[in-house]
């Protein structure tokens, strides 16, 4: 599979990076690249093959929905960039 | 008196039990080592003060006859454990200026066991690299080069270099395809990626979940089981992290390997193997078969798949776990006029070009129309990777492989440099063992015709890593390997 110029741009747009224009083609070019070396996975046969999730699927357990360690409003904003009454600041939304 | 950091932990801790020196005297003498040798830029952080203050609290243990495991023993971290109000950044740009206000649980055992803490050590960008070049303190410096400067492998490389210069008694490590193990193997020292879920992840800066296990890096292989004793555990914190009882590691050295049956997968004499490197491969499988065990041939047919399935799967977890560098809870922000500004400039400007790389392939695998052609064959993919490690643990009860292809390269080699795969594949050797879960330990066996130490990986099944250990623990005499710092 390759990639278009297009794609480049609308997978950077979803991982909110911004690729410089001079760069893109570089960026297409390096993508197609890597994509052509993993799709060598294509020849194995999965056919009957389930999904490996986790190496330790067997003890996920389950655990009682309750606080912990609550009440640390203060640690938790410690390393906020902006914060004002007690909350994360941001700019302004605009949709 | 001696040089103090020629000490192994073990010596250490006889010598403490015995006031043949005291805790305050062994963090000093690595103190002036890691001052001594900053040229190799192994810390990104030093905390002397500190790790005097703690050794001090060790030796009133001591003197009163009480104490931990690791009573007074100075280590250095690698920049990924989230340690209580000591910076902490993953040596990435976007968390400059972090400071954890909670240590992880691996950090947390390893002071409550009596440990003090010199600095933090050096690594690639959120541990994605194979080389410490995507740091953003630039890369450790191996301290086996010649004339030019070399690189320390990665991602763990600060741990590496500052083990091998004895500018701390031992370092934790983290390992995702090899970040524990090909540091070990270019610094000519001993490393161990346990079984997934020995290691509790909390507090550690997540790479790839499904992947991530912390480690030690020490002296020998004695020193590894001191330290993976008292990192390993249990742990509510972290959901994935295993129940298993923990062995006394240490127990289990000594003796020779009568009954062990040690397998040669034919798979990893691949293209790109050095002679060298195969040579010394030959020799340990004759040291171990020397010593009682039983060389057997096996196969691991998927081999030549574990790459490719690891580059999609690694990337996709770990464009999902960076999704949290948004400039929002913690880290650099880079304002914008609107709120989807500020995600993209904080991003754009605070991640490297390797991680925004891995985001990127991550983002796509897991986005609409290519999620079941990529991440879920890659995963069917991985299941077969690991398939192949439980029918060969039918034949054999440990693995023998090199750890890396090669002795450690320059830095800025241009080959690595204008081709990621090129970087990639170091993690040839390394890789399946992550996918499939299993503990791998790298000792060094020898040097190369320049000079350099060589490692070989020892695989064992899941959760026995005492069979690893045993093994090392031969193999490391046999070897007779000697640091040279």
């Amino acid at each position: 599979m390759t990639v278009d110029t297009q794609t480049v741009k609308r997978v950077a747009a979803l991982a909110k990076l911004k690729i410089d224009e001079d760069k893109v083609a570089a960026t297409e070019a390096e993508f197609n690249k890597i994509l052509q070396w993993v799709d060598q996975l294509k020849e194995v046969d999965t056919s009957n093959v389930e999904a490996l999730v986790s190496v330790n699927e067997n003890f996920l357990e389950m655990r009682r929905d309750e606080v912990t360690e609550g009440n640390q409003a203060d640690a938790v904003l410690a390393n906020a960039p902006q914060k004002e009454y007690g909350y994360f600041a941001v700019p302004k939304v605009i949709e | 008196m001696t040089d103090l950091t020629k000490l192994t932990i073990a010596e250490a801790r006889e010598g403490l039990k015995k006031k043949e020196f005291t805790a305050v005297e062994l963090a000093e003498d690595y103190i002036k080592s890691m001052e001594a040798k900053r040229a190799l830029n192994a810390y990104v952080c030093e905390t002397p003060e500190k790790a005097l203050e703690q050794a001090k609290a060790s030796q009133t243990k001591i003197n009163a006859g009480q104490g931990g495991d690791l009573e007074g023993i100075p280590l250095g971290i690698k920049d990924l454990f989230c340690t209580r109000g000591i910076a902490t950044t993953a040596c990435a740009k976007i968390l400059q200026g972090f400071v954890p206000p909670y240590e992880s649980t691996v950090t947390s055992k390893l002071l409550a066991a009596g440990a003090n803490f010199l600095g933090k050590l050096n690594m690639d960008e959120f541990a994605m690299g194979g080389s410490n070049e995507t740091s953003a303190f630039g890369p450790a410096v191996n301290p086996w080069s010649k004339d030019k400067p070399l690189v320390a492998g990665g991602s763990s490389g600060g741990s590496g270099a500052a083990v091998a210069a004895e500018m701390c008694a031992a370092a934790t490590g983290t390992d995702t395809g090899g970040s524990i193990r090909q540091p070990a193997a270019f610094c000519g020292v001993t490393g161990i990626k346990p079984t997934y879920g020995r290691c509790s992840r909390y507090g550690i800066i997540a790479f790839a979940s499904s992947l991530d296990q912390a480690g030690p890096i020490a002296k020998d292989v004695r020193d590894c089981a001191i330290m993976l004793k008292t990192m390993a555990g249990h742990d509510a914190k972290d959901a994935t992290s295993a129940k298993e009882a923990v062995p006394d590691f240490e127990k289990v050295l000594g003796g020779d390997l009568r009954g062990l049956r040690v397998g040669l997968p034919k798979e990893y004499r691949a293209d790109g193997l050095e002679a060298e490197v195969a040579a010394y491969w030959d020799k340990a499988a004759a040291m171990l078969k020397d010593q009682g065990a039983e060389v057997v041939d096996i196969a691991l047919p998927h081999t030549q798949y574990a790459l490719p399935t690891y580059y999609i799967i690694a990337p996709a977890e770990a464009s999902s776990n960076l999704a949290r560098y948004d400039g929002v809870r913690y880290g650099n922000r880079v304002d914008g006029e609107h709120l989807e500004d500020m995600y993209v400039n904080t991003r754009t400007a605070g991640f490297g070009a390797e991680v925004k790389r891995r985001i990127m392939i991550g983002t796509y695998v897991l986005s609409a129309g290519y999620y079941d052609a990529y991440y879920v064959k890659a995963q069917k993919v991985r299941r077969l990777i690991r398939n192949d490690f439980v029918e060969a643990f039918k034949q054999c009860d440990a693995i023998l492989t090199p750890t890396a292809p090669t002795a450690a390269f320059a830095i800025g080699d241009e080959n690595m440099k204008n081709n990621p795969i090129n970087m990639w594949l170091n993690d040839m050797f390394t890789v399946a063992v992550s996918l499939a879960g299993l503990p791998a330990l790298s000792l060094p066996i020898g040097l190369n015709k320049n000079g350099l130490p060589l490692g070989m990986q020892i695989i064992g099944r899941a959760f026995d890593e005492e069979t690893v250990f045993k093994t090392a623990f031969v193999l490391e005499k046999q070897a007779g390997f000697k640091g040279v710092k």
